[in-house]
């Protein structure tokens, strides 16, 4: 009984990866586009996963519904914003400048420079200081300093 | 009863790790040499009864002890031995549980190997490495305890998440925990050298090799995540910029860039400040991680715990860490002069170099991972940040130290003329000009990722190798002085080396990979980027815990046969959850990675083709990387810093 339980388990279709064979779109210029717009889409209900990579159904509609758009002459653009006008920003993997997401993409870049600044002053500060304590050291610490050192 | 004697063995090692907090601290403060003593037999005993009560666990998964609530959750009897096992670190407490293992584990190789430390600095370590151990007992034992049991055993386990059932996944977190907590090492002398008010060269010394163990933990560790990731997960995909990898990405990128300071602090007496700044912010990046995982508050693949209340707690533990050291920091690094003094041009500076691009780019993840959570909170806008942001804001950063590498290590201490020091490099230079320009040539109208990689992995792996040349200087017998070089130099070229060896897989394979997706019937081949491909049957068999759909595929290429292929899906009833299991045919020049898929209505089954070039080098450079580091800890110096030397009476006062 059991075996014939699994049996029946495995011949259910298990969908175990994204883009099906039937998805693919014959024109492949068409098809080269969809899969990246795919590839910059989140799947609403996985975490982190894109749409070209996931195997929930809801991705797999949403690859049938670029496609679509994309044969009915849509523009990479507007395909794009049909998705996020009906399920929101968080479909974006790649988030946009707009808005407070400037902070995001400023970060980096914001804080490269205060580090090159930070950086530079140290160097100059290390290069032009004199070193007030290398007399501070007495002779025998310096013998105990060097056999610290010493391989 | 060995569970309740596990049970208790924790309660025990909890109340020692408390003890061990408290008494060698008072007495460090006091100089009471008793006190301080207590510290060494206290971290022996906890790491004893930790290990004790981490094996009792491990054995009521080996005998499938289904009155434990954490067995019956994860494990069942009909699972392969090997998975029985790993199963004890496959799930949120028993993973707690071997954190705080290593925690004591390090603790008690600080008792072990810390002979040579002045007595104070090392009562106060160790009582700071038992204070981190305080907080997780307290944790597991509030929160997460692994010996709960059931008041009615079933008769069997609800299984093991099914894509845990992996050598990969054995392995990898045991590596990445002891890179994580191997951390708090670096953490517990930066908070031991604040409290003691200094840090002089000595320090720097017994710091890096703790920090270096760690980071070649972490670098396996995380190698053999993003390698399983890339076999298991059916599309070859090798790092996803998941905030649970970001977790222990940013840690990996502080401890490089700790390694490189406490060379600073150890050889020239500066940057010490900024070094112990980075040992704790290596150690926070570690709690972060950990809370990231356990709290559920960033969506990932990984999350496992998703409770609130744990989330709190480490929440409080990061706080209190995180916050008592950068207190004591901005207390204490006052007494913490520079003394060495250097130009603009010099090693010193291109370690300045190292750290600024490393620390700058671990702030990018760190952005990017929690920009999700602050836009949310602060400006009510949901939205993800994925690997198209990783990919623009952090590339550069490796793009420009990958430039920077071979200069910055040809300088010299001090000063340096910097024509003089790059002379040697300009043949190498030109070369590795030339190779990308080779690569850019012979694709046409591809990314220019491939050519970029090609060009800096030549450019760090024969510049390093022209490093360690010049160190043997002229002369005949420079081939064996070279063979007789110090082992930390040989350690710093795999380590570089592996490191351009690792932007190269990773460029190549982003670059140049092709993919096919079809429907194949049974003997009609068909070609993919000059491979012949044949379905010739498939069949539905019978594992130990799982039902396999298994493809026979046959790799040919210019009509001889390379490789028999037999990609792999299975189902595992108990779980209800399907894996891939995809075939690869392993090259050094590519992998031909093949995945079946489902049977199609009008006949044939679905199979996507992958040909995936210069793959393996990502994996053969994290490799060189952890080689390197270990040939650095094999040093001479560091096995006489180590302990192996009779104890130094006291270190030279920092003033």
């Amino acid at each position: 009984m059991i075996r014939v339980l699994l049996i029946v388990l495995m011949l259910l279709p298990t969908s175990l990866w994204a883009v099906q064979p039937d998805e693919i779109l014959a024109d492949p210029v068409l098809e080269e586009r969809a899969r990246d717009i795919s590839k910059g889409l989140r799947c609403p209900v996985c975490q982190n996963e894109s749409i070209d990579e996931s195997h929930a159904n809801i991705a797999r509609d949403l690859r049938l519904l670029v496609r679509d758009r994309l044969v009915e002459g849509d523009s990479d653009t507007e395909v794009v914003d049909f998705v996020v006008a009906r399920y929101g920003e968080f479909v974006l993997l790649k988030p946009t400048f707009g808005g407070s997401n400037w902070l995001l993409w400023a970060a980096g870049p914001f804080m490269l420079l205060i580090a090159l600044l930070i950086g530079f002053f140290y160097l100059r500060s290390r290069d032009t200081q004199r070193a007030p304590h290398e007399e501070a050291l007495s002779t025998e610490e310096a013998a105990r300093l060097r056999e610290i050192l010493r391989e | 009863m060995i569970t309740e004697l596990g049970h208790f063995a924790l309660i025990l090692a909890f109340m020692v790790a408390i003890v061990q907090t408290v008494v060698p601290l008072i007495g460090a403060h006091k100089r009471w040499p008793a006190w301080m003593a207590v510290a060494e037999p206290a971290a022996n005993a906890q790491f004893l009864l930790t290990a004790f009560s981490f094996g009792a666990l491990m054995w009521a998964f080996v005998v499938s002890d289904f009155s434990l609530q954490l067995v019956t959750l994860n494990s069942h009897s009909a699972k392969p031995m090997i998975y029985k096992i790993s199963g004890t670190w496959g799930n949120h407490e028993g993973s707690m549980l071997l954190w705080v293992l290593i925690v004591a584990l390090f603790g008690a190789m600080a008792a072990w190997f810390g002979g040579n430390l002045p007595p104070t600095l090392r009562a106060r370590v160790l009582a700071v490495q038992a204070a981190i151990g305080v907080a997780f007992f307290a944790f597991i034992i509030f929160t997460s305890n692994p010996f709960v049991r059931l008041v009615v055993p079933p008769f069997d386990g609800q299984d093991l998440n099914p894509l845990l059932q992996d050598p990969g996944l054995a392995f990898h977190p045991p590596f990445l925990y002891l890179g994580y907590v191997g951390l708090s090492m670096a953490f517990s002398f930066a908070v031991a050298a604040l409290i003691e008010g200094r840090v002089d060269a000595a320090w720097g010394r017994w710091v890096r090799p703790w920090t270096l163990a760690a980071w070649v933990f972490l670098t396996i560790g995380i190698a053999l995540g993003s390698w399983w990731a890339y076999y298991e997960l059916g599309w070859g995909g090798f790092w996803f910029w998941d905030p649970v990898e970001n977790a222990s990405f940013m840690p990996w990128l502080l401890a490089i860039a700790l390694l490189h300071s406490a060379i600073v602090v150890e050889k020239r007496e500066s940057l010490k400040s900024w070094t112990i700044l980075l040992a704790i912010l290596a150690f926070g990046f570690s709690l972060i991680g950990t809370f990231i995982v356990r709290s559920g508050l960033l969506t990932s693949v990984h999350a496992f715990a998703n409770d609130p209340e744990r989330g709190v707690f480490i929440l409080m533990i990061m706080g209190f860490f995180m916050g008592g050291a950068l207190i004591l920091f901005v207390l204490r690094s006052g007494a913490m002069e520079a003394r060495g003094v250097f130009g603009v041009v010099s090693r010193e500076s291109g370690l300045v170099a190292n750290n600024l691009l490393l620390a700058v780019s671990c702030f990018v993840v760190f952005v990017g991972t929690m920009w999700p959570l602050v836009a949310e909170m602060f400006f009510d806008r949901q939205l993800s940040v994925g690997p198209p942001f990783f990919n623009m804001a952090f590339s550069p950063f490796m793009l420009v130290l990958g430039l920077l590498l071979p200069i910055g290590s040809a300088l010299p201490w001090k000063r340096a003329k910097i024509v003089k020091a790059v002379k040697p490099l300009r043949y190498v230079f030109m070369l590795a000009v030339a190779i990308g320009g080779l690569a850019y040539a012979m694709q046409t109208g591809r990314s220019m990722l491939g050519p970029i990689g090609l060009f800096l992995a030549a450019w760090i792996v024969m510049g390093s190798v022209v490093d360690l040349v010049q160190r043997a200087g002229r002369g005949q017998d420079r081939w064996a002085r070279m063979l007789r070089l110090p082992r930390a130099d040989w350690g710093k070229m795999v380590a570089h080396a592996g490191v351009g060896i690792t932007m190269l897989g990773v460029c190549g394979l982003m670059a140049w990979q092709q993919e096919d997706i079809r429907v194949a019937q049974f003997g009609e081949p068909y070609e993919v980027g000059g491979y012949t491909i044949t379905l010739d049957q498939v069949n539905r068999s019978e594992g130990p815990n799982y039902l396999s759909t298994m493809g026979y595929i046959t790799l040919a290429q210019d009509g001889r046969e390379i490789a028999q292929l037999r990609p792999e899906k299975r189902i595992y009833p108990v779980a209800q959850m399907p894996t891939t299991e995809a075939a690869i045919d392993y090259d050094l020049l590519r992998d031909v990675y093949v995945v079946i898929g489902d049977e199609q209505a009008n006949g044939g089954w679905a199979v996507r083709t992958y040909i995936k070039p210069l793959t393996n080098w990502i994996w053969i450079g994290s490799g060189l990387m952890a080689l390197g580091g270990l040939l650095s800890l094999s040093d001479r110096r560091f096995r006489v810093a180590a302990g192996a030397r009779k104890p130094v009476a006291t270190p030279v006062p920092a003033e």
